[in-house]
C-alpha cells in the first residue's frame, strides 16, 4: 500500500515536471508581448521591466531559472498586478474555485444518483422520460447559455419577491453559491444520471438481486440495499477526474456570476499574457488534477474490496 | 455398458451424409449487419442518425439552396425577429436637415422658473420612416433647451422615457431629428424642457409609427428594383425566414455557414485524434512490452494536461494570422489534447484481443504482424472507437463553443454555432432568435450524436445478443 | 419527511440570515457599485489604467484637484503661482492637509513620488506626463540624476518646480495620478509590496482604502483626517463587484446591488424595462481607424485612403452599427469638448468634413492603382482586439470597403497584448485604435501623430504636422496655440492620416438616490466624492 502511494507519487512528480515544461513551451511560443501596453514605453523603460521580470535572458536561462523557482515553490511576480505573488493569487483564488466545485460535485452525485435510480426505477415510463429528457437538454446547451439564463431566473425571482432572496452575482455567503455550482454542475449531473441509470439496470439482472429476490426480501430493502449501492460504484469512479474537471472548468461561471476565482483569472492572465500567472496556474492546477487521480485510485480500493493495490 | 452386446457389421458402416447437420437457424450475420440490424430496432438512434444525415445535408446542400450571402450586411434590417417578407417604401436619399430654429424665440431663457412646463403640439414633420424620423414642438416660456427621449412604450413617469437620444442647446430649438436604428415599430417620443442646465419634471410625449424604407440607390445595389418602380413606391425587401444578426446579415445563411465551423471541428477534430489513438494506442498494445510502457507514460503525461487550460493556451500559442479563421489551430489543439484518451482505450482492447485464440491461431497459420493488426485486432477494436467518436464529437463542439465564449474562437467574418450563440446570449432577452437558433441547432447535434452514441453502445455490445 | 424540514429549515436560515442590503443607504450614506477589472495596483507611480485612475482621485488628493464643473481647485496647495515667462511654478501647501495616519502632508512626499517615479528603475509607463518639467526626460533616460530634476522643496510647505519649456497646461497636470504624493518612510517600509493590499497604502484624499478583496470587492470609507471632510457626505463606496460582463451588472442594478451600470448596445433594451432614468455622457474618446504609413504598405498611398475617407458614413457608423444614443460622428481627431481659446476649440474651428461619394471615391481608388502600378488591390490586413465590439466593428468596415471599394480585408483579430505587438511592429494596414484624454489641454490629442511619438503607431511621419506640434507645445498664448493646432486639424484631414470614426459616448443607469456624481471626461469618472444618498 505505502510502496503502491509512493510510487504513484513519484509518477506524479514526474507529470508536474513534464506539465511544467509544456505550459514553458507552449508560453514561449505564443506572439506577442507581456511588457507592453496601451501607452507606449521608451526603450530605457523597456529594458528595466525586462531586466526586472528576467526576459532579458535567453529561453534556456529563462527555463533553468524558472524550474528552480518552481523547486522552492515560487512562481514569481505577476505582470498584471505588479506587486502580487503568484503564490498569493493561487492561494486567494483556489479556495474559491475549488469550494465551487466541491459544491457543483455536491448537487451533481446528489441529483445524479437520484434521478439515475428514479429512472432506473420507472423505466421507460413517464418519470423517466421526462427526466431524461431533463438531463439530455442539460447535456445539450452550452453551459455559457445556461450560467446566463440561470442568473437571468435569479433576476426574475428577486423581482417577484420585491427582495434580494439569492444574490445574482457575487460572492461571499452560501447563497451566493447555489446558482453557479448548480450550473457548473449541471453536465456532471446529467453524465452521472446516465451511469446510474444504465448501472442500475445492468444490476438488476445480478445473480444477488435474484438471489435477494428469492429469499423474499421486500423490494425497497433490495433497492436500497443491494441495487442502489452497487450501482453507486462506478459513479464513484469517474467521480475523481470529474472533480478536478470542474474545478478547472469553471471559467464559464466564474465570470458570469462575478465569482473571484482562479479560472477567472486565468483568462484574464490570458488575455493580458502575464507569464507568471499563466505558468503559475497551469502548473498548479496541474499538479492538482494528478493529486486528485492518485487519491481517487487508492479511495477506490477502500471502497471497493475487489480492487487490490498492487 | 451392455456387455452381452455383439457388435455386428452394419454398425460399422459409415453414416448417411446429412444435408441438415449444419443446418443455420438464423440468417448469417456478420458482426457489422447485426450491429446495423440491432440499432436500426432503436428507434432513437435511428433519429438521430437522420438528424445527422440531415444536418450533413443542411451544410452541405444548404447554400446552394438558401443562396444567401451570409457576409453581406443589411443596415436597414438590423436584428429582425424571422418575420414573412416585408414591403420597404421607396424613399429619397437621405439629406441632412437643418432643424427648425426660432427666430423670434431667445435661446436661453430670460428668467430661470423653478419648473418649466411641458412643451405642446409634439408633432412629425414629414413622413416617419426607418431612416429618419423628424419631430417638432411648441416653445415654452424659460426653456434654455430640451431633452429628447425615446422608449418603446408608453412612459408611466418621469423616469421612464427610456433612451436618452440628445439635447437641443437653446429654448428656440425646436426639433429633433433621430435616426438611431430605427425599426418598423411603435416609439415614444418624449421632450422635457430643460433651462439649460436642469432637465424639468414635465414632459409631453408622442406616439410614431416609422414606415420601412429604403433609397433609390440601396434597392440599385441590392437589386431589388424592378424596371418601372419610383419613389414611393412599395417594393419587397430581402426575406430572412430565421431572422438577422447585429450587422444585418441573414441568419438562416450565417447557420450554414456556422455549421460547416462547427461540425468540421466537432466531426473532423475527434476523427483524426481517434485515428492517431488507434494507430499509437495498437502498436502500444501491439506489441507490448517496454515500448509499450514507454508511449503509454506520456500519453499519461498529456492527459494529466488540464484540457481546458491548455486548449486556450495552445490556441493562442499557435496563433491567428490575418483573414485565417482561426479553425487549424483549434483543430490542432484537440488533436494534440484529445488523442491519449482514445489510445488509452484502444491498448486495453488491442491487449485483450492479443490473448484471444484465434490471434493465436492466425499466427500459427503464419500471418504477419501488419495482417493481424489490420485484419483482426483493428476491426475487433472498431465497436468500441465508434462510440469513442460519437460521443467526442459534443465535446468538441462544446469546446469550440467555450473557447467563442472567452474571445478565443473563430474570427470574424466567420460564424460558428458557438460564437453565435455568444453573440446571441448578449442580446437574449430583447432580440432571442439570435440565441434560439444556434443554441437550437447545438443541442440537437450534440443530441443526436449522444443517442447515436448510446445506441451504437447497445448494437455492438455482443453479450446483447445472447439476451435476444 | 425529517429531510425536507431540515431542508426548509436550512433554507429559511440561509435566506434570512443576509442582512437587506441596499445600494444606495441613506442612513449610512454608503452606495454600492460593480468595478469593470480589478485595479491592478494602486500604485499611483505606475497606475495606467481606468480603474486606477478612478480609484485613486478618490483616495489620493494631489496639489490641485477638480471640482463638480470641472474646473481646477486646490488641492493640497492652497495656492500657486505660475512664472510670468511659465517656466516655474511655486506651490503652497495647506498645513492642514494629513495623512491618514494623522502626519502632514509635506513637499517632501512630492518631490519623492515625481523623482521615484521618474527613476529609470521604477520604469514607469506614465513617467511622461511628468516631462514637462526640467531635466525629467533626461533623467527618465539616465542621462540626469534624479536631484537635478526641476523640483525642490523650498521648506516643508512650498514646492518650487522648474520646467523645460513653458507649458501653458502644467497645473491641469498637477490633478493627475501620477502626480500625487507618495511618503517616503511608508513607501519604504512597504517595499515592493507597496499599494498590494489595502494596508499596503496611506492616504491623504477624501477616502481610505480599508478592505480589498482580490478579485473580489474593494471598500472605500471616509477619511476622518481629509482637510476638507465637512464636504464629504458619503460615508463609505462599497465596490462590492467586479465583473466585465455587462449583462451580470445590469443584473445587479436591477436586483438593487450596485447604484451605477453602464448599458451598451446589447443590454439597453433591457434597461428600457426598468423605469429608471437613463443618462448618456461622452467619455471624451476618440475612436478611429489608424492607417500603417510605413514606407512600402499600401495604406501609405494618399488617394487610397482618400477614398476611404468618401466611402465611410460616420454617421450611419454612429446610428446603425454602434446603435447606441451617446455617440457622436466624429469628424476630427479634436473632440468637441476641447476648450479652445474662448469657446469650444470646434466651434471656433470647424472641421472640414469629406462627405460620402461613391464616385468620387471610385476616382481616388483609380489614382491610388495608377499610382501603385496595380490592377488588384491585395488583401489588407485590418488588425483588431478580441472584444465583441471591435469585432463587430471590424465586421462592418470589412463589408463596407468590401462592397463599395471592391478592397478585400483580412481580419486580425488578437488578444489585447498581441495586438499591441503588432501595432507596435507594423504589421497590419488598419488597425482599429482609440484615444482617451489624461489631461484636460488639446495636446493630450494635438501631439499623438508627432514623429517622435511612440504611441504614433502608423508611423505617420510630417515635418509641418511636427512644427506646429512644437508650436503649441512651446508657447503659452492660447491663440497661437489654437491657430497651430486648427492647422494641424487641417493636415489630419487633407493627409487623411486618419480616419476618424466616433467620439464615444456611454448610456447609463445610475440609482435616482445617488445625488451629485459627477461624469468626467479627465480625472476619475465617475466622481462619487461629492455625492450623497438621498431619502
Amino acid at each position: 500500500m505505502l510502496a503502491y502511494t509512493l510510487k504513484r507519487l513519484l509518477a506524479g512528480i514526474v507529470t508536474v515536471w513534464f506539465i511544467a515544461t509544456a505550459t514553458f513551451t507552449a508560453m514561449h511560443m505564443v506572439p506577442g508581448d507581456p511588457l507592453m501596453n496601451d501607452k507606449a514605453v521608451s526603450a530605457e523603460i523597456r529594458a528595466n521591466l525586462e531586466r526586472k521580470y528576467g526576459l532579458d535572458k535567453s529561453a534556456p536561462e529563462q527555463y533553468v531559472i524558472f524550474m528552480k523557482n518552481m523547486l522552492s515553490g515560487d512562481f514569481g511576480i505577476s505582470f498584471t498586478q505588479q506587486n502580487r505573488q503568484v503564490n498569493d493569487i493561487i492561494r486567494d483564488h483556489f479556495p474559491v474555485s475549488a469550494t465551487l466545485g466541491i459544491m457543483a460535485i455536491f448537487f451533481a452525485t446528489i441529483g445524479g444518483v437520484l434521478w439515475g435510480a428514479l429512472t432506473a426505477l420507472y423505466r421507460n415510463r413517464l418519470p423517466d422520460i421526462i427526466i431524461m429528457f431533463l438531463v439530455i437538454l442539460g447535456i445539450s446547451v452550452p453551459s455559457f447559455v445556461f450560467a446566463a439564463l440561470g442568473q437571468l431566473l435569479l433576476v426574475n425571482i428577486n423581482s417577484l419577491f420585491g427582495a434580494s432572496i439569492i444574490p445574482v452575482a457575487g460572492w461571499g455567503t452560501f447563497s451566493h453559491m447555489l446558482m453557479p455550482s448548480m450550473v457548473l454542475g449541471l453536465g456532471t449531473m446529467a453524465l452521472l444520471t446516465r451511469l446510474m441509470r444504465s448501472s442500475m439496470l445492468e444490476i438488476v439482472n445480478e445473480d444477488y438481486i435474484r438471489t435477494a429476490r428469492a429469499k423474499g426480501l421486500s423490494p425497497s430493502r433490495i433497492f436500497f440495499r443491494h441495487q442502489l449501492r452497487n450501482a453507486i460504484l462506478p459513479v464513484i469512479t469517474v467521480l475523481g477526474p470529474q472533480i478536478a474537471a470542474i474545478t478547472t472548468g469553471g471559467f464559464v461561471v466564474e465570470l458570469v456570476f462575478a465569482i473571484p476565482g482562479l479560472g477567472r483569472y486565468f483568462v484574464q492572465a490570458v488575455q493580458q499574457l502575464d507569464y507568471t500567472v499563466i505558468m503559475g496556474t497551469t502548473v498548479f492546477y496541474g499538479a492538482f488534477l494528478v493529486l486528485m487521480v492518485i487519491l481517487v485510485d487508492i479511495l477506490y480500493g477502500f471502497i471497493d474490496p475487489r480492487v487490490r493495490l498492487s | 455398458m451392455n456387455q452381452s452386446y455383439k457388435p455386428t457389421k452394419e454398425d460399422f458402416q459409415p453414416a448417411a451424409n446429412s444435408v441438415h447437420a449444419e443446418q443455420l437457424s438464423r440468417p448469417s450475420l456478420s458482426f457489422w449487419q447485426d450491429a446495423w440490424r440491432r440499432l436500426k430496432k432503436n428507434t432513437r438512434a435511428l433519429i438521430s442518425l437522420y438528424i445527422i444525415i440531415g444536418l450533413a445535408l443542411f451544410t452541405l446542400a444548404g447554400p446552394f439552396l438558401w443562396n444567401v450571402d451570409p457576409a453581406l450586411q443589411d443596415l436597414n434590417q438590423i436584428s429582425q425577429a424571422p418575420s414573412w417578407p416585408k414591403q420597404a417604401i421607396l424613399v429619397d436619399p437621405y439629406e441632412r436637415w437643418g432643424g427648425i430654429v426660432l427666430e423670434d424665440f431667445p435661446a436661453e431663457p430670460d428668467e430661470y422658473l423653478d419648473n418649466i412646463p411641458a412643451p405642446t403640439n409634439l408633432r412629425v414633420v414629414d413622413v416617419a420612416t426607418t431612416k429618419r424620423v423628424r419631430i417638432t414642438w411648441d416653445p415654452v416660456v424659460g426653456a434654455g433647451g430640451y431633452s429628447v427621449y425615446r422608449n418603446q412604450r408608453a412612459p408611466e413617469t418621469i423616469n421612464d422615457l427610456g433612451l436618452p437620444l440628445g439635447i437641443t442647446d437653446g429654448g428656440n430649438e425646436v426639433s429633433f431629428e433621430d435616426r438611431l436604428n430605427l425599426e418598423q415599430r411603435e416609439y415614444f417620443y418624449s421632450i422635457v424642457p430643460t433651462d439649460g442646465f436642469d432637465e424639468s419634471d414635465t414632459y409631453i410625449t408622442l406616439v410614431v409609427y416609422p414606415d420601412l424604407a429604403i433609397t433609390m440607390s440601396e434597392a440599385r445595389e441590392r437589386n431589388l428594383l424592378a424596371p418601372d418602380t419610383k419613389l414611393g413606391d412599395s417594393i419587397a425587401i430581402e426575406f430572412h425566414p430565421f431572422g438577422t444578426d447585429y450587422l444585418g446579415r441573414d441568419m438562416l445563411a450565417r447557420l450554414m455557414e456556422g455549421a460547416q465551423v462547427s461540425l468540421f471541428i466537432g466531426i473532423f477534430a475527434p476523427f483524426l485524434f481517434v485515428l492517431f489513438g488507434i494507430i499509437y494506442g495498437g502498436f502500444a498494445g501491439y506489441f507490448g512490452g517496454q515500448f509499450d510502457s514507454v508511449l503509454m507514460r506520456f500519453a499519461d503525461f498529456v492527459v494529466a494536461l488540464p484540457f481546458l487550460l491548455f486548449m486556450i493556451l495552445f490556441k493562442i500559442a499557435f496563433g491567428i494570422g490575418p483573414g485565417e479563421s482561426g479553425v487549424m489551430p483549434m483543430l490542432l489543439a484537440l488533436v494534440l489534447l484529445g488523442w491519449p484518451s482514445t489510445a488509452r482505450l484502444v491498448r486495453g482492447q488491442v491487449l485483450q484481443i492479443r490473448e484471444n485464440a484465434f490471434i493465436e491461431a492466425a499466427r500459427l497459420l503464419g500471418a504477419k504482424d501488419r495482417y493481424l493488426i489490420i485484419r483482426h485486432i483493428i476491426p475487433n477494436t472498431m465497436g468500441v472507437i465508434l462510440v469513442t467518436l460519437t460521443f467526442a464529437v459534443p465535446s468538441a463542439i462544446f469546446t469550440e463553443a467555450f473557447l467563442s465564449f472567452i474571445g478565443m474562437g473563430v474570427a470574424p467574418p466567420t460564424p460558428s454555432w458557438g460564437s453565435m450563440c455568444n453573440e446571441g446570449v448578449k442580446t437574449m432577452l430583447s432580440h432571442p432568435h439570435e440565441l434560439f437558433f444556434p443554441a437550437l441547432f447545438i443541442s440537437i447535434t450534440v443530441l443526436a450524436f449522444n443517442l447515436l452514441g448510446d445506441g451504437l453502445t447497445e448494437a455492438l455490445d455482443s453479450r446483447m445478443r445472447s439476451k435476444e | 419527511m425529517k429531510y425536507l424540514l431540515f431542508l426548509i429549515a436550512l433554507w429559511s436560515a440561509i435566506t434570512s440570515a443576509q442582512a437587506p442590503v441596499t445600494s444606495a443607504d441613506f442612513e449610512n450614506q454608503t452606495i454600492s457599485i460593480a468595478l469593470t477589472q480589478e485595479p491592478p495596483q494602486l500604485n499611483g507611480m505606475k497606475a495606467t489604467d481606468q480603474v486606477s485612475n478612478f480609484i485613486l482621485p478618490h483616495i489620493m488628493e494631489g496639489l490641485v484637484r477638480y471640482d463638480r464643473r470641472g474646473r481646477i481647485v486646490p488641492g493640497v496647495a492652497h495656492r500657486w503661482e505660475i512664472d510670468p515667462d511659465g517656466m516655474g511654478a511655486t506651490f503652497w501647501l495647506r498645513e492642514n492637509a494629513l495623512w491618514s495616519d494623522g502626519k502632514p502632508v509635506t513637499a517632501n512626499d512630492f518631490v519623492f513620488a515625481w523623482r521615484t517615479t521618474l527613476a529609470p528603475k521604477t520604469a514607469s509607463e506614465y513617467a511622461f506626463i511628468l516631462f514637462p518639467i526640467k531635466n525629467a526626460e533626461a533623467a527618465n533616460k539616465g542621462n540626469a540624476k534624479l536631484t537635478d530634476i526641476g523640483v525642490t522643496a523650498v521648506d516643508d510647505y512650498t514646492i518650487r518646480v522648474e520646467l523645460e519649456r513653458p507649458t501653458a497646461y502644467f497645473i491641469k497636470l498637477t490633478a493627475f495620478a501620477t502626480y500625487f504624493p507618495i511618503r517616503e518612510d511608508f513607501f519604504n517600509s512597504r517595499g515592493d509590496s507597496y499599494a498590494a493590499d489595502a494596508q499596503d497604502l496611506i492616504f491623504n484624499g477624501p477616502f481610505r482604502l480599508t478592505e480589498w478583496v482580490h478579485s473580489a470587492s474593494l471598500k472605500m470609507e471616509k477619511n476622518e483626517t481629509y482637510w476638507n471632510k465637512e464636504k464629504i457626505t458619503l460615508n463609505q463606496i462599497n465596490a462590492a463587484y467586479i465583473t466585465e460582463d455587462s449583462r451580470a451588472r445590469l443584473n445587479l442594478f436591477i436586483d438593487g446591488k450596485i447604484v451605477h451600470t453602464r448599458l451598451d448596445g446589447e443590454t439597453y433594451k433591457d434597461a428600457l424595462t426598468q423605469k429608471q432614468r437613463i443618462r448618456s455622457f461622452s467619455t471624451g474618446s476618440i475612436f478611429f481607424l489608424e492607417y500603417n504609413h510605413r514606407e512600402g504598405r499600401i495604406t501609405d498611398n494618399l488617394n487610397l485612403r482618400r477614398a476611404i475617407q468618401h466611402t465611410f458614413d460616420s454617421d450611419k457608423f454612429v446610428n446603425n452599427v454602434l446603435a447606441t444614443p451617446g455617440n457622436l460622428a466624429a469628424e476630427s481627431l479634436f473632440p468637441v469638448w476641447l476648450q479652445g481659446v474662448e469657446d469650444k476649440f470646434r466651434k471656433e474651428y470647424p472641421a472640414a468634413v469629406a462627405v460620402v461619394d461613391q464616385e468620387l471615391a471610385a476616382e481616388y481608388l483609380a489614382k491610388a492603382k495608377a499610382e501603385l502600378g496595380i490592377d488588384e488591390f491585395p488583401a489588407l490586413i485590418l488588425l483588431s482586439g478580441n472584444t465583441p465590439t471591435a469585432t463587430k466593428q471590424a465586421e462592418y468596415l470589412q463589408g463596407l470597403l468590401k462592397s463599395r471599394l471592391g478592397l478585400d480585408i483580412k481580419i486580425d483579430k488578437q488578444t489585447f497584448k498581441q495586438r499591441l505587438a503588432k501595432m507596435t511592429s507594423g504589421d497590419f494596414d488598419f488597425v482599429l485604435a482609440g484615444w482617451g484624454p489624461d489631461f484636460d489641454d488639446i495636446m493630450t490629442f494635438g501631439d499623438l501623430f508627432a514623429s517622435w511619438n511612440l504611441n504614433n503607431r502608423g508611423r505617420y511621419s510630417n515635418p509641418s504636422y511636427d512644427e506646429l506640434v512644437r508650436v503649441a507645445l512651446n508657447n503659452v498664448d492660447p491663440k497661437t496655440r489654437m491657430d497651430a493646432m486648427a492647422k494641424l486639424q487641417k493636415i489630419i484631414h487633407d493627409d487623411a492620416v486618419i480616419l476618424p470614426m466616433y467620439e464615444q459616448g456611454v448610456i447609463y443607469l445610475m440609482n435616482s438616490k445617488v445625488r451629485g456624481v459627477v461624469r468626467r471626461v479627465v480625472g476619475p469618472d465617475p466622481d462619487y466624492t461629492y455625492s450623497r444618498v438621498i431619502k
